[in-house]
């Protein structure tokens, strides 16, 4: 945790500096939050190996296919490294580090700094992987990292050797922040021809369904330990905030988030022992907040039209959410007892809050022309909540919405809906290195794990 | 550290200069006034849209008439009479109809028609057949509509809710539910409270003429379940409604 914050009190200057220029209207750059090691103002320049085959195992070659591409696409997505492109690098597949030749990696064209490299094999149903990390421009030096992996032979373990090895990398090169490589996406899809909640892997891998209610089920929002899944729910009395627990594989009670009939947008506390949510229960739309049993339901704000609470991950003790109270949708705070109420944004229609794990940064959608006639562009902002300085972190590229922070804080997923069809992206902070996950169906409101 | 913190005065400074260009903008949204639809591009011309759901039928089957317009102050449609500027209207024709909306504005006119085909009933049929509960209820009780990004209850579709009040206090044992739409655009979250609103509003009008609150029954489907999916204003005027339903 106290890395993860001084990845922004050590670059604070150029942070602030960034913002304010970017506050000028014609400037559009928008590089500014992030997203290094801060070993340096360089990326390091990182090359992955294809890793060694060894035995004659027919079954290591689809294996190792699956690794070696899982491990380059993981260090790539990470956003810390300058990657060496699999056609400048080395054809030789280091299997050991006395197999490592430094002079090969550091040259031209590769110019690696670092290289990750290793040795795969499948034999009688076991996979065993070793994967060194070495500095390649002190020759001879020993490996920064030793790892050695074995588990059973799958495609899938493939991909979770190759996720956590490369989780290690990212942490060691990273300034100590867990890599997210092993983290997941909860989200809403209406493949089978209802919207269920499913689940999916940080990169787009192994996308499944959770739920299968027939119904609408929407606003799925992971519990912080990955326990349990709360999600709204549409059934014959109106919409219920409804449990999934991961543990039992079925949906168990939370009697507390039925009443009325039109509850929504669920939110765990840090702690995971609270959950927030939007009912009408007392006359209109508040912000209501219960403990996970579902009992002790009290609300904590009485001004109608609130929705979309999210907790302060850092802390526990504010939420932001959206209010119409005023007109349109705008984001704004409040203590968890409900005072302090402060508005954070100046106009437009501002939804969809995501507060970021150092507890500094608002991620948001807005349509700051958003009104009749002006169906205009919507989204993702990031604001610095201190300063309540904002960033546009996506343009011109579809309506967005529903961002939510890996735990690294480094990475953004969201919707982005092009025409009629909604489809679930991921971006660093700073809006560059957009990936789309999904491509079947729509697919909609992505929830990022905790770890 | 020294460095730093000069470098971060100064930055603080220009994000207080800046705020005032950047930053200072103000909430400017204007929403348009009740009964007034939002502005097109072809200034004070009337505009008129006509479809019936389906176009083929057996006699004694129910035809739904939807309709949108702009720039119009009057509208009405043949054998109908005056009409909202935006609606829906379930008919029951019993010959093969052309129905014709004529919108007026000022001197211009707009004109719209749809046809009906009712093709001949079995011979053995009865003739006239009265209308079921349900039939006569979603004859006489009409949607509402509501203007862009509100809950307000217009001049239209208050004359809309006294009728179905009286419709209502007429009938004392049936209870109703009252669900609230939205159009595409905006978050799912946040229109599942604007639908949360609108149903409510109707709601409150309703008990304030004099339907007991326990008949009523309010959800919000905010833009889950949408009228029609088009991306046109016309389009998102049918789905910022209430709509009223025989509740079991």
């Amino acid at each position: 945790m106290k890395a993860t914050f001084w990845i922004f009190s050590r670059q604070w200057p150029l942070f602030l500096v960034s913002l304010a220029y970017i506050s000028a209207p014609q400037i559009s750059a928008q590089d500014w939050v992030h997203t290094g090691t801060n070993l340096g103002n360089e990326r390091i320049r990182l090359a992955a190996a294809d890793f060694k085959s060894v035995g004659n195992d027919p079954g290591t070659a689809p294996l190792k296919a699956v690794f070696d591409s899982t491990l380059y696409n993981d260090l790539t997505s990470a956003g810390i490294f300058d990657m060496v492109s699999k056609s400048l690098a080395p054809q030789a597949m280091p299997g050991s580090p006395q197999e490592f030749v430094a002079d090969q990696w550091s040259a031209a064209p590769a110019s690696a700094a670092m290289v990750a490299f290793g040795a795969l094999s499948a034999t009688n149903g076991r996979l065993a992987v070793y994967g060194w990390l070495t500095d390649a421009r002190n020759a001879g030096s020993a490996p920064v990292l030793a790892k050695q992996y074995n588990e059973a032979a799958s495609q899938e373990m493939a991909r979770t050797v190759a996720h956590r090895f490369a989780d290690e990398i990212i942490y060691r090169l990273g300034g100590a922040i867990n890599g997210i490589a092993e983290t997941k996406i909860y989200f809403v899809s209406n493949r089978t021809g209802s919207k269920e909640i499913w689940v999916m892997d940080y990169d787009g891998a192994n996308q499944h369904a959770v739920t299968h209610l027939g119904s609408i089920s929407i606003s799925p929002r992971i519990s912080p330990d990955n326990s349990r899944i709360a999600f709204a729910s549409l059934g014959g009395d109106g919409w219920a905030i409804r449990m999934f627990s991961q543990d039992l594989n079925r949906l168990v009670s939370f009697p507390g988030g039925s009443a009325g009939g039109s509850n929504q947008s669920p939110a765990w506390s840090p702690d995971g022992l609270q959950i927030a949510f939007s009912s009408a229960r007392g006359g209109h739309p508040d912000i209501w907040i219960s403990d996970v049993s579902g009992s002790s339901a009290h609300s904590i704000s009485s001004f109608g039209s609130d929705v979309s609470p999210v907790w302060n991950p850092r802390t526990g003790n504010q939420l932001a959410f959206v209010s119409g109270r005023t007109g349109e949708p705008q984001i704004y705070m409040m203590d968890k007892d409900g005072a302090n109420v402060q508005r954070m944004t100046d106009g437009g229609y501002a939804i969809s809050p995501s507060w970021a794990p150092n507890g500094g940064l608002l991620a948001y959608c807005w349509n700051r022309k958003y009104g009749p006639g002006d169906p205009g562009g919507q989204d993702v902002y990031i604001m610095d909540i201190a300063s309540k300085n904002w960033l546009q972190a996506t343009h011109e590229a579809g309506n967005n919405d529903f961002p939510s922070w890996s735990p690294d804080g480094r990475h953004l997923v969201f919707q982005r809906q092009i025409g009629h069809r909604t489809q679930i992206w991921t971006m660093l902070a700073d809006g560059t290195g957009q990936q789309q996950l999904t491509f079947s169906g729509d697919n909609s409101m992505p929830n990022w794990s905790w770890k | 550290m020294k460095t730093q913190k000069s470098i971060f005065s100064i930055a603080l400074l220009l994000v207080a200069l800046t705020a005032v260009s950047g930053c200072g903008k103000k909430k400017t949204a204007t929403l348009p006034p009740a009964n007034e639809t939002a502005p097109t591009e072809n200034g004070g011309v009337p505009t008129a849209q006509l479809t019936a759901t389906p176009t083929v039928i057996s006699a004694g089957d129910q035809v739904q008439l939807r309709w949108a317009t702009t720039n119009a102050t009057s509208i009405s449609i043949d054998g109908i009479g005056d009409v909202p500027s935006v609606g829906v209207k379930t008919v029951t024709p019993s010959e093969s109809t052309t129905y014709h909306l004529v919108a007026r504005g000022g001197s211009l006119t707009a004109d719209a028609s749809a046809s009906v085909t009712v093709n001949s009933p079995p011979a053995i049929s009865v003739p006239s057949r009265s209308m079921s509960a349900e039939e006569e209820f979603n004859a006489r009780v009409q949607p509402i509509f509501f203007d862009y990004d509100t809950y307000d209850i217009r001049g239209d579709a208050q004359a809309i809710l006294a009728k179905n009040a009286d419709y209502l206090n007429a009938h004392p044992e049936i209870k109703i539910a009252i669900g609230g739409y939205c159009d595409e655009r905006g978050s799912d979250e946040y229109n599942l409270v604007l639908g949360q609103n609108r149903a409510e509003a109707a709601k409150t009008a309703l008990v304030t003429a004099g339907i007991a609150t326990d008949r009523i029954r309010v959800i919000s489907y905010g833009k889950e379940k949408p009228f029609c999916s088009d991306s046109t204003e016309e389009c998102w005027q049918l789905n910022r409604r209430d709509g009223f339903t025989i509740d079991r």
